[in-house]
This record gives structure tokens, C-alpha cells and sequence, in this order.
């Protein structure tokens, strides 16, 4: 456990040198913030003391952001050789590849906790449905940990930034919006299976509120998967 | 070991054993498996067949890779980190317990020579200061087994000095596994040669067993005055233990007398200079160049 806390300390700092955390911070807290309070369909114009806008808007910003975060996880280090160093010390594959999960997931839980401000206001500027506000952004949590392990998974299949990063979006529109269309054109078991693997079907039902063991299930299963792959394809070094 | 890349036999079944407190040189033209041993050995690549035992526990367990310490071909290293940083890391990825760390820190900037340059970022350092924070993170943890791959490629003749001059000091206390193809380097550093060819290991041995192994016969240059040259030419042919002897300067009347097979002629010359009065003004033993015997054993 020590170790993977290692890893992940410095991969978060790494995030914060080199400018990454403050332009995806900013890019994330600009984009979330403008439709919830200044878009076409801000808060003022619903009259809703609720965040379902910053909910939807970032399901998005998220989906485009973490890809960014994970991109460079394990293709960089393939790329310089460093995961040499990195593979060859007192530690596991395994504890490389959830320390590097543990860095993207702390970054975006800063980005989370800096909307939190938004929550106050509106909850005071109206009656807000606070466990909706709470199952929202846990919504928003396990989608995100699903979409990292997706990202280190891309990240770990190439030693190119960018061929990481636009796998790990390849990926993710399934998830998040191919599924969905697929589903639509299909009816009985197949259609029912498909849209089951949809996050932005699992998201929807948590940010209405209603925490159900299945959407939970399936987050964490995809998490998990896509974490075990990382570490498949890391330990299969020719 | 064994480790093949699809058909090509990268390294063939070789064996071989390290005493503790041995300088190991690997030697090898390139593409031999030399790299691919090392990486086998501190557990970056798996094995297709074999095992790499420490003190009789394998590699393979995690715990077992706090004893290696390793610098890998071309020296990774985080570019963006400052050198203490680093260490630090690689330190507590050791399991080096937090409050030793410092002290450790302190230990290798001083041994590796780090003091000036130690609050720079990595990706600032010169290649020579890059390759010491190599070494230095190799031995952060005190491991046992020190594995070098290519330690001094790059670097000026200054600082190959100093690096092989760090390499032998370490030497004392731990057992070093280094792989290079400076020939002159195995010999100023290492105790012991392994040379390897096409996966196998082709020699084995100190750079003396090695000569020996691979000429057999010993020349030797001699300058000798005071008679004719026709005299002591034929004197000398006629000793016991020498095989030939070639006149190579009848001016200044230097020889080259070649001895059989296993016998050593310096002191039957010595006599027969004594004997006949002559001035024996140089005796040179020449010894075969460890690159004759690199060439005899990787060149089929």
C-alpha cells in the first residue's frame, strides 16, 4: 500500500509541474462552470436549485479529461525506458498500475471537491435535493474511475501519447454514446445487453438519485477490468 | 536461463555463478544477449526457462529484487524530477523505511559525487552527472547485487575514469554484474570475464586464465648487446622451452622468442645472457590482447 502511495504522490506531482493539473483544472472548472451558471440552460433560467447541468456537462468535460491525465501514464514511461526502473524495483505490477489509477483518480477528485462551491451556493439560494447533489457526484466518481482504468489501458497498449489518447477516447464513445445508439435500432435480450454496458445509461440513473447495487456493480467492473488489462498487458513484456 | 525472441534464440541455456564481492564483466559483440541477460536478471523480462537464485531464493518473488540494484542500458530516469526527489523515490519503492531516507540520500550524493548538482532537475544534468543519479539510485537500498548495463557509454574519458573508479570501490563490498563491450574497461574493472556470443557463454574466467586459455604460447621481446647478432640469435634457438626466435632489429639486435606450448622461456634467456656475458637491456613479456581473444571466441 505504501508503495503504490509513492507512485502515486509522484505522478500527482508530476501532474502539477508540468502544468497539466492547472490548464485541465481550469479547462474542467471553466467548461462546468459556464453551463451551470452562464450557458443556455443555466441554473437561472430552470429556476431548479439542483446541479443536473453541471452533472451532464460534466459527464463530458470529464469524458475528454481524463484521457489527457492517463495518456501519458504508461506510454511515457514506455517510451524513455523509465518503466524499466519502475518495473524492476521491490514492487508489483499491480502496485505500478493502481498507483498510477490512485494519481488520475486524486486529481480529478480535486477537480470535484473545487465545484463544491457551486453546492453551497445553490443550496443556499434554494431548496436543493441534496441527496441527489451527493449520488450525482459519486456518479460522477465511479465514472471517472471506470474511465481511468479504460485510459491506462489504452496508455499501456502504446509507447505514443497520442495514439493513448485517442484509443482511450475510441474506447470510451462506446461507453458513452455508441451503446446508447446501438441499442436504440435493437430490441429484446441484445438490445437490453447493450444498453447495459452504456455509462451514460448507469449515470443517468445515480445522478437522478437512486443509488441502485447494479450501477455500482457495473462501474466497479469496468473499473476493474480495465485495470486488470493494464496489468495483463504490463506483465507481458515479450 | 533461457529467452527467446519468436525464433531467435536470444540467450541458449547459460549458467553461471557469482561470488559475493565479485566484479562480473559481460562481454560480448553486440546483439550477443547481454542486455537481454541483464534484463532477465533483475526480473524486467521473464525467462522463458531457468531461474535466477540470490543467496538460493528466486528472483521471481518481489521481495528478492531489494538486493539488485540496477542501472539500465541507456540510464532512464525521470527527466522532470530533481535529483533528490528521485532518489527519494526509488528509495521508498525499496522499501527503504522513511526516516533512513534522508540519511541514505546523503550517503549517495556523497559517494557519486552529486553535491553541486543535487537540487537540479534530472533533465538538467549533464550525461556524466545523469549517469552517477544512475548509479545512485541503483544503490540507494544497499542492495547485494549491483547489475550495470553499459555504465560508461557516453561519457568523456574523464569521467569513464571516475565512473569505473566508483564501479571498483563498490566492488569491495558488493558483487557487480557489468556489461560492456570496452574491452580495456573489463580489464581495469572487473575480476572476472564472461564472454558471451550468439546467446551462450563462449569464455569464462580472469583476463589471465583467458590469455592463457587463448594463446598458450608465451612471447617475449628481448634487446640483447654485448655479442653478435648471429651468435646470440643462434644460442638462443638452441635453449630448452623455446620454440623459435625472430631476429626483428639486427641493428639494435631485438628479438622475439616464442616458447612452446605451456613452458615460459624469461629465465633460460636470463641465464644465457649471464652465461655468455651478453647485456640483457630489455625483457618484455608480451601478452595477447584481450581484443585477439574477444575476436578468437565471438568470430566462428
Amino acid at each position: 500500500m505504501k508503495e503504490i502511495w509513492i507512485i502515486a504522490r509522484r505522478e500527482l506531482n508530476a501532474f502539477f509541474d508540468s502544468l497539466v493539473a492547472y490548464i485541465l483544472l481550469i479547462a474542467f472548472l471553466g467548461f462546468s462552470g459556464y453551463f451551470t451558471w452562464l450557458g443556455g440552460s443555466d441554473i437561472f433560467f430552470r429556476k431548479q436549485a439542483d446541479l443536473q447541468v453541471f452533472f451532464s456537462v460534466a459527464l463530458w468535460t470529464l469524458f475528454f479529461f481524463i484521457p489527457a491525465l492517463t495518456m501519458k501514464q504508461l506510454a511515457e514511461e514506455k517510451k524513455t525506458g523509465t518503466i524499466e526502473l519502475l518495473l524492476t524495483k521491490a514492487i508489483s505490477d499491480r502496485q505500478v498500475i493502481l498507483g498510477k489509477f490512485l494519481a488520475c483518480l486524486m486529481l480529478v477528485l480535486i477537480a470535484l471537491a473545487l465545484t463544491i462551491p457551486y453546492f453551497i451556493t445553490i443550496s443556499s439560494i434554494g431548496d436543493m435535493d441534496q441527496g441527489a447533489t451527493l449520488s450525482g457526484y459519486l456518479g460522477l466518481i465511479l465514472m471517472s474511475a471506470a474511465y481511468i482504468a479504460i485510459g491506462l489501458f489504452a496508455s499501456s497498449l502504446t509507447n505514443n501519447q497520442i495514439v493513448a489518447f485517442l484509443l482511450a477516447l475510441l474506447i470510451g464513445i462506446f461507453f458513452q454514446f455508441l451503446f446508447n445508439v446501438f441499442s436504440s435500432g435493437m430490441t429484446g435480450w441484445m438490445g437490453e445487453l447493450i444498453s447495459n454496458l452504456s455509462v451514460t445509461k448507469h449515470y443517468e440513473s445515480i445522478k437522478r438519485g437512486v443509488i441502485d447495487s447494479k450501477d455500482i456493480v457495473y462501474f466497479l467492473s469496468l473499473t476493474f477490468l480495465g485495470l486488470m488489462f493494464s496489468e495483463l498487458v504490463i506483465s507481458k513484456r515479450k | 536461463m533461457s529467452k527467446s525472441y519468436g525464433l531467435q534464440k536470444a540467450v541458449d541455456d547459460i549458467s553461471f555463478h557469482v561470488k559475493p564481492g565479485e566484479i562480473v564483466g559481460f562481454l560480448g559483440p553486440n546483439g550477443a544477449g547481454k542486455t537481454t541477460t541483464m534484463k532477465m536478471i533483475t526480473h524486467y523480462l521473464e525467462m522463458d526457462g531457468g531461474d535466477i537464485l540470490i543467496g538460493g531464493n528466486s528472483i521471481r518473488k518481489v521481495n528478492m529484487r531489494k538486493h539488485i540494484g540496477y542501472l539500465p542500458e541507456n540510464n532512464p530516469l525521470y527527466e522532470d524530477m530533481p535529483v533528490i526527489d528521485y532518489l527519494a523515490f526509488c528509495a521508498g519503492l525499496h522499501g527503504v523505511p522513511k526516516t533512513e531516507i534522508p540519511g541514505r540520500i546523503r550517503e549517495m550524493v556523497r559517494l557519486c559525487g552529486l553535491n553541486v548538482e543535487k537540487h537540479k532537475k534530472i533533465g538538467e544534468l549533464s550525461k556524466g552527472y545523469r549517469q552517477r543519479v544512475g548509479l545512485a539510485q541503483a544503490m540507494i537500498h544497499h542492495p547485494a547485487v549491483l547489475v550495470l548495463d553499459e555504465p560508461t557509454t557516453g561519457l568523456d574519458p574523464n569521467q569513464i575514469v571516475e565512473i569505473r573508479e566508483l564501479i571498483r570501490k563498490l566492488g569491495r563490498e558488493k558483487t557487480v554484474i557489468l556489461s560492456t563491450h570496452i574491452l580495456p574497461e573489463v580489464e581495469a574493472t572487473c575480476d572476472r570475464i564472461l564472454i558471451i556470443n550468439n546467446g551462450k557463454i563462449v569464455a569464462d574466467g580472469t583476463a589471465q586464465d583467458l590469455r592463457k586459455q587463448a594463446s598458450g604460447r608465451q612471447i617475449i621481446k628481448a634487446r640483447i648487446q654485448g655479442g653478435s647478432v648471429q651468435d646470440i640469435f643462434e644460442k638462443l634457438a638452441a635453449l630448452p622451452g623455446v620454440a623459435s626466435v625472430d631476429l626483428v632489429n639486427a641493428d639494435e639486435s631485438r628479438f622475439e622468442i616464442e616458447s612452446h606450448q605451456g613452458a615460459t622461456s624469461n629465465e633460460a634467456v636470463f641465464h644465457a645472457c649471464v652465461q655468455n656475458k651478453w647485456v640483457l637491456t630489455e625483457l618484455i613479456p608480451i601478452e595477447t590482447k584481450l581484443e585477439d581473444i574477444f575476436r578468437d571466441v565471438t568470430l566462428n
